[in-house]
């Protein structure tokens, strides 16, 4: 039988790429190490080698081909003395592993028909303004490059900014706009170049500091507490320090427990700081273009698996969301629903899951994790009288935990059930794609908080 | 590369440059002495670490800088506020946690700064200051402005982790920034011999390519000299030097210090040779750039000043109460 060459995922998170090029053809003897195309992902172009020998047989997917899914057959390699009329069908793309594990049941109806999800305007956005389709990607980029242009002092640091275009790519091109004086690459040492960064905004300038993933700021936490968040304060209010700190934070795809840390409860926990954490591509933009405005140290959480998420983005010169400000994503009125970063996503899943049980769930995007939005979330709990906190992170100590706290602390009488809460597994992060799915909270697990603080279940 | 300085000639000086550094390094230590003296009494609290002994290093290195230069220190910074010219009222009230405090009473003895006087800080974590003194030096040469910043660190700092992180991108994209190692041979209460695999220190940058000069950190003009060297090494665009300065603190580490890890005889013996001021105070006297009765006008001129600053360190009210929440974010403009 001919051997099937698949689709290769070129990293952790990648699903499907585009085949831009073949560099054989049907008919060419290829050896191991042969480079057989050039796959392009939102990320990156990369190089196909063959790990086998033999003839190419068949080109199952034409150059050009977009979304073509991780373990298709893309070539059929003929083995020593095989012919083309050995080329059988090839094999189906195998299911990827790491499929949601059910937790519950599918939820029994709620308290009538399906009702209608309400989605109210964003106050930052202006109505009949046109909107592009955008990456969150794109759309840190965007706002990093828009800043660097109104701004000299606006330069970006890191390991892998400019010459590989970023890690995750979301520096992708700043390089060659801006130059080497601004875009700059560091050694790996984040220690260092973050107390370097802090020095140089104490010193004047507006640095943009990228971790590759907030997992290795850990070394760096001192700087960006004791340094950046402190000096204000400390100094009488004469030492400024406007810095972003920013990168992927939180749980990508079977990267394993060092890789996936969700740091928003650390530094939603220190004053001096805000903390940004944004879901859609929009909110990207505006955040981090005024995250870089900002005269304070800031602390930009983003999300991997967003990265390469499409949304709207507002066709605007000057596109800036106010940091602080909480956004009421879906309006309803029997339970609300709290959540930031990719946990948005899950609850506005489970609001549609929630609709067609007759419960109209309201989702509110936190966007800023400090200063903390409480008052949209107690409006909300004012009408609904119910209350989810969702995140990826541990529970104790937790972004759910502080929002619970001061929802009972303000809306006590207002609450018809005990504030619910849902979060990752009590443990470091496996690897294991079925205990990943296990630990990570779903939308199944927003569905089934939701039916318990309605007393459904 | 890093080398011990060649014994040539004495450097240069003359009599008006010789009266200001004592008058100068007196300051630091009367200044010193009442902090020590009012911890005692009950007014000054938390940590305090004195400068006394060390006194030529800041004040060699400052006669070597210009106008828009910046230093950066640790946590012993009393000394190196007063070189950049801050008042001692001001750096005092702080010290008692008063309203009239540098930091208006909430940063303490480790945390004052002046933007104007282009001091940095007064950092309270054992070598974070190398790292952000080379991000001062980084905003100069983005900024282009000719300027050089002077991060101050001891022998205990000079075995953080990122200490070497900051050597390395400081040679590596040539920042105007001078590393000075105050060597005053204990970290807290551990001697360079017990914590440091290499205990000559000026060579701690070679493998990074920077040149390292050991200096007499308690001669105030072989400060001046190898700082200056370094200073004009860095502002030429040449990089970063490292300068380890062998000084001594008489004091302890802070004001609650065993002083069992070395003995009385250790500190008496460098006291009665070695002592920086009675340097400077000696050579006035050969020279007859002053006489006893000058030096002690000088004293007691020095004497006034610290007593002043005591006075208002304790007649200014402790911070209002709002001060607690002010000061932790600056407004967003616009």
């Amino acid at each position: 039988m001919a051997i099937d060459i698949q689709m290769p995922a070129l990293s952790p998170t990648m699903e499907e790429g585009t085949l831009s090029k073949w560099l054989v053809k049907e008919g060419d003897t290829v050896a191991s190490g042969d480079i057989l195309a050039e796959i392009e992902t939102d990320k990156a172009t990369m190089e196909v080698e063959s790990i086998d020998e033999g003839v190419v047989g068949k080109i199952v997917v034409a150059a050009g081909t977009d979304n073509v899914k991780v373990g298709a057959v893309i070539l059929q390699l003929l083995e020593d003395g095989e012919s083309a009329d050995d080329l059988g069908k090839p094999a189906a793309a195998p299911v990827t592993a790491a499929e949601e594990a059910p937790k519950t049941e599918t939820p029994a109806a709620g308290s009538g028909g399906p009702v209608t999800a309400v989605v109210p305007n964003d106050p930052s956005i202006p109505t009949n303004i046109k909107m592009v389709e955008t990456t969150v990607r794109d759309a840190l980029r965007d706002a990093m490059a828009e800043e660097m242009r109104r701004d000299d002092k606006v330069f970006v640091m890191g390991e892998e900014v400019a010459e590989y275009q970023g890690a995750y790519n979301v520096t992708r091109g700043l390089l060659d706009e801006f130059g080497a004086r601004r875009v700059i690459d560091t050694p790996i040492t984040e220690h260092g170049f973050a107390g370097i960064g802090a020095g140089a905004a104490m010193g004047g300038l507006r640095p943009i500091v990228e971790f590759m993933t907030w997992n290795f700021a850990m070394q760096a936490i001192d700087h960006i507490i004791n340094s950046a968040a402190k000096t204000l304060y400390m100094s009488g209010g004469q030492m400024r320090c406007p810095i972003v700190f920013r990168g992927p934070n939180g749980a990508a795809s079977r990267v394993g427990a060092q890789h996936s840390h969700d740091y928003s409860s650390w530094y939603a926990n220190v004053p001096g700081l805000k903390v940004v954490a944004p879901y859609d591509s929009a909110d990207a933009k505006g955040l981090l273009k005024a995250a870089i405005r900002d005269p304070n140290p800031i602390v930009f959480l983003e999300h991997e698996l967003l990265y390469g998420e499409t949304f709207d983005v507002p066709d605007m010169d000057d596109f800036l969301i106010p940091i602080g400000k909480a956004k009421v994503r879906v309006e309803g009125t029997d339970v609300t629903l709290v959540a930031h970063s990719r946990m948005v996503g899950r609850c506005l899943e489970a609001a549609e899951i929630l609709a067609g049980e007759g419960i109209s769930a309201e989702v509110i995007d936190l966007r800023t994790l400090r200063p903390l939005d409480t008052d949209t979330v107690i409006e909300s709990v004012k009408k609904t009288n119910r209350i989810v906190c969702a995140e990826e992170g541990w529970g104790q100590s937790g972004i759910g935990a502080e929002i619970a706290a001061r929802v009972v602390a303000e809306a006590f009488d207002y609450l018809d059930a005990p504030p619910e809460r849902v979060f990752q597994a009590d443990v470091p992060l496996p690897y294991a794609a079925n205990l990943e799915a296990l630990s990570l909270p779903g939308t199944e697990d927003v569905v089934e908080a939701a039916m318990r603080a309605l007393y459904v279940r | 590369m890093a080398k011990k300085p060649a014994k040539t000639s004495a450097p240069k000086t003359n009599k008006e440059e010789m009266l200001g550094f004592y008058r100068d390094m007196l300051l630091i230590r009367r200044f010193e002495e009442k902090a020590g003296q009012l911890y005692g009494m009950g007014q000054i609290a938390g940590f305090c670490h004195l400068y006394i002994g060390q006194e030529a290093v800041v004040t060699g290195c400052r006669a070597a800088m210009i106008d828009g230069d910046q230093m950066i220190t640790g946590y012993r910074d009393h000394a190196h506020m007063l070189a950049c010219g801050m008042e001692s009222r001001g750096i005092m009230a702080e010290l008692t946690g008063r309203e009239g405090g540098y930091s208006r009473g909430k940063g303490g003895s480790m945390h004052m700064f002046s933007t104007e006087k282009h001091f940095y800080g007064g950092h309270g974590i054992v070598g974070a200051q190398v790292s952000l003194g080379a991000g001062l030096g980084f905003a100069n040469k983005y900024l282009d402005n000719g300027s050089v910043s002077l991060a101050f660190f001891g022998d205990g700092a000079s075995n953080q982790g990122q200490v070497y992180e900051s050597f390395n991108m400081a040679k590596l994209w040539d920042l105007p920034v001078v590393f000075i190692i105050e060597n005053n041979q204990y970290a807290m209460g551990t001697s360079v011999e017990r914590s440091s695999a290499e205990t000559e220190l000026y060579k701690r940058g070679i493998s990074f390519e920077i040149e390292g000069i050991q200096v007499d950190g308690m001669n105030v003009l072989e400060v001046r000299d190898a700082a200056a060297k370094a200073i004009k090494h860095a502002r030429d665009g040449k990089g970063p030097m490292v300068l380890e300065m062998k000084t001594y603190r008489y004091r302890g580490h802070s004001m609650s210090d065993p002083a069992k890890y070395r003995s009385r005889d250790e500190v008496t013996k460098t006291r009665s040779e070695r002592d920086p001021i009675d340097w400077v105070r000696t050579m006035l006297l050969e020279k007859k750039w002053a006489d006893e009765a000058e030096l002690k006008a000088i004293d007691k001129e020095i004497k006034e000043i610290v007593k002043d600053a005591a006075d208002f360190s304790l007649e200014s009210p402790e911070p209002h109460p709002d001060e607690l929440w002010t000061d932790v974010l600056l407004p967003v403009e616009g």
